[in-house]
């Protein structure tokens, strides 16, 4: 301890205080101060920057997922569309096939009407025919003079060989 | 000669201390690998105070 | 251009290195004391007085000494003013004028008064006195201590690394102002600055306050760490080794945690709440005598004790050299003393930054006792 305090010099002690405080003083002023600021502003723009990106990528998901949305409304939009379309086409298909029906039915009954309407007037015909033919036969058969049963069923027999029935 | 004795067994009492220290913080750094740097700086402040005491004590006797 | 300049530097570098290194092993081997074998040192307490010389202040800056073929001692060195504040006034003259003599039988005599210098250490010598006497635990009996505020070799030393601290620090902050992030030497400095900051100063004191006094801190930090370094070098500064530097150091930290110290803090300090009453005022001293005296002591003594016993381990076995010369002849000797030296040096290099950390590390701590709120506790 003796020889420790014998070693102390006051005088260094005190010129050691003065440039320490001046180099303290000095170095806050001129290096401290601009340094930590800087770093500081350095540092909080980075944070900023950092919080910007982590802004940006949220903002990103929103939009993505707006997109999504917008891409599923618009394919639902398009299914529901289409789901009418095709129930649209079905039905005019059935409609289409229930008035082609009706027509064809219409027509078939007109044709068959027709037909009956041609037939009724066909047969109107034979039967005048016929009238007409038996008439014209017996006005032969009548006008021949027949001179025989043979020869009158053979006369018959031969006009009827001329009429066809139609 | 005395002062000699006297810094004989600071020497000592300074190096259980300090082997105390070193110890226990391997051993904690052993079961809690991820605490190391919190570790040594405590164990590094807790020397250095130790090493001031047995420092003191050294110069007293001088 | 650029190429040239750093060119220059480099030679300037090495050549400073090579010629240092040569002093140091002038200086390990001779020794200033004029003695009959010319100053050599060569036994076990020859060298023990050479180490205990050199980590003391020297009032002159000497790079190495020799002695000449004509057997006289030869001093390589610039000497430095020595401002004495005597009883009657202030008192200056250069170092040379001692002529390198350390044990008072130069007695310079200034301004009406007779000055020798004992020790590295300036004595006044009584009116009318004309040669220190000495009694026989070698006290000087005629002669006291001046107050003495030289340039010695330690002021020079904190000049230096104060203006190298102020010229780097100021170069960085001044390279912020056009670039985000610093070029060449600075982008070194940066990382410190940050470290200091980040693992120091605002984990300790705490986020709130910590900004008033990183300022110091890393003033400390860097003029503690640049001196232990320079201590290394063979210079041979031993500034912080000095205890009139760690002292002021100390009290530096003591004063700032006084001062800054909080209401809370003190009223713990002086009246405890939530002890009995009479215990109170054995706890005020106790507490009272830790802040005031046991931390600043234990900041001062443990950064001189560690860098201290640094110089002289490293010089101790420097000595290997030439004490162990007989019985291991001289390769072995100075084999040995290498190899010890070197690796005890690098030692030394992590202690440099150890102490320096830890003196910051504590004086935040302190610091950070003294103005974190009490008010959470109760």
């Amino acid at each position: 301890m003796e020889t420790l305090l014998n070693d102390f010099s006051p005088g260094l002690f005190a010129v050691v205080t003065i440039l320490l405080l001046a180099l303290i003083a000095l170095m806050v002023k001129f290096a401290w101060k601009p340094i930590l600021n800087s770093l500081e502003e350095r540092e909080s723009g980075i944070e900023n920057a950092l919080a910007a990106a982590e802004n940006a990528r949220k903002e990103m998901q929103n939009l993505q997922a707006d997109n999504e949305k917008l891409i599923k409304e618009a394919r639902a939009e398009r299914d529901a569309m289409m789901k009418e379309a095709r129930e649209i086409r079905d039905k005019m298909i059935a409609d289409a096939k229930e008035d082609a029906k009706e027509v064809t039915a219409s027509l078939i009954e007109k044709a068959q009407a027709s037909i009956e309407h041609e037939k009724q007037s066909a047969l109107a015909e034979i039967k005048k025919n016929v009238a007409e033919l038996s008439i014209g036969i017996a006005e032969s058969v009548i006008k021949k003079e027949l001179s025989s049963k043979k020869d009158q069923l053979e006369l018959v027999e031969g006009l009827l060989k001329d009429v066809t029935l139609n | 000669m005395y002062n000699l004795i006297g810094a004989g067994l600071i020497v000592i009492g300074a190096g259980i201390g300090l082997g105390q220290i070193g110890g226990k913080a391997m051993e904690g750094i052993a079961r809690q690998p991820e605490a190391t740097g919190k570790i040594q700086t405590a164990m590094i402040i807790i020397a250095a105070l130790l090493e001031g005491l047995a420092f003191g004590a050294l110069f007293l006797g001088k | 251009m650029k190429i040239a300049q750093k060119s220059i530097k480099f030679i300037l570098i090495v050549a400073v290195a090579l010629f240092t290194s040569v002093n140091f092993a002038a200086i390990s081997e001779k020794n200033q004391d004029d003695q009959n074998d010319g100053g050599r040192v060569n036994t076990k307490e020859e060298v023990e007085a050479y180490i205990l010389h050199h980590i003391k202040d020297s009032h002159d800056f000497s790079l190495f000494s020799y002695t000449s073929d004509e057997g006289e001692r030869k001093h390589v060195g610039f000497p430095l003013p020595i401002i004495l504040w005597t009883s009657e006034g202030l008192v200056t003259f250069m170092s040379s004028e001692f002529h390198h003599n350390d044990d008072g039988h130069e007695i310079v005599e200034k301004g009406g008064f007779k000055f020798a210098k004992i020790h590295s250490k300036i004595y006044e010598l009584d009116k009318g006195a004309s040669e220190v006497t000495f009694d026989e635990t070698h006290h000087a009996t005629n002669a006291h201590k001046v107050l003495d505020f030289s340039i010695t070799k330690s002021v020079v030393g904190v000049l230096l690394i104060g203006l190298l601290l102020l010229f780097w620090f100021s170069r960085l902050a001044r390279q912020y102002k056009t670039q985000k992030i610093p070029t060449g030497f600075a982008r070194v400095l940066e990382p410190l600055v940050i470290y200091v900051r980040d693992e120091i100063a605002r984990p300790n004191i705490g986020e709130k306050h910590y900004r008033r006094f990183t300022g110091y801190l890393l003033t400390v930090f860097f003029f503690i760490w640049l001196l232990n370094l320079a201590g290394l070098t063979p210079l041979g500064f031993n500034v912080t080794g000095q205890l009139a530097v760690t002292a002021c150091l100390a009290i530096f930290t003591l004063v700032i945690y006084s001062v800054s110290g909080t209401k809370g803090y003190w009223m713990h300090m002086i009246w405890m709440p939530g002890v009995p009453v009479l215990i109170r005022p054995v706890l005020a001293i106790i507490e009272l005598a830790g802040a005031l005296l046991i931390k600043p002591f234990s900041l001062l003594v443990r950064l001189f004790a560690n860098i201290s016993a640094g110089h002289i381990v490293v010089m101790s076995l420097i000595a290997i050299m030439f004490t162990l010369k007989q019985s291991l002849g001289i390769v072995g000797a100075t084999g040995l003393s290498l190899v010890l030296s070197f690796f005890i040096t690098l030692i030394e290099v992590l202690v440099a930054f150890l102490q320096a950390y830890i003196f910051t590390m504590l004086s935040a701590l302190f610091i950070g006792m003294a103005v974190e709120d009490h008010a959470e506790h109760h």
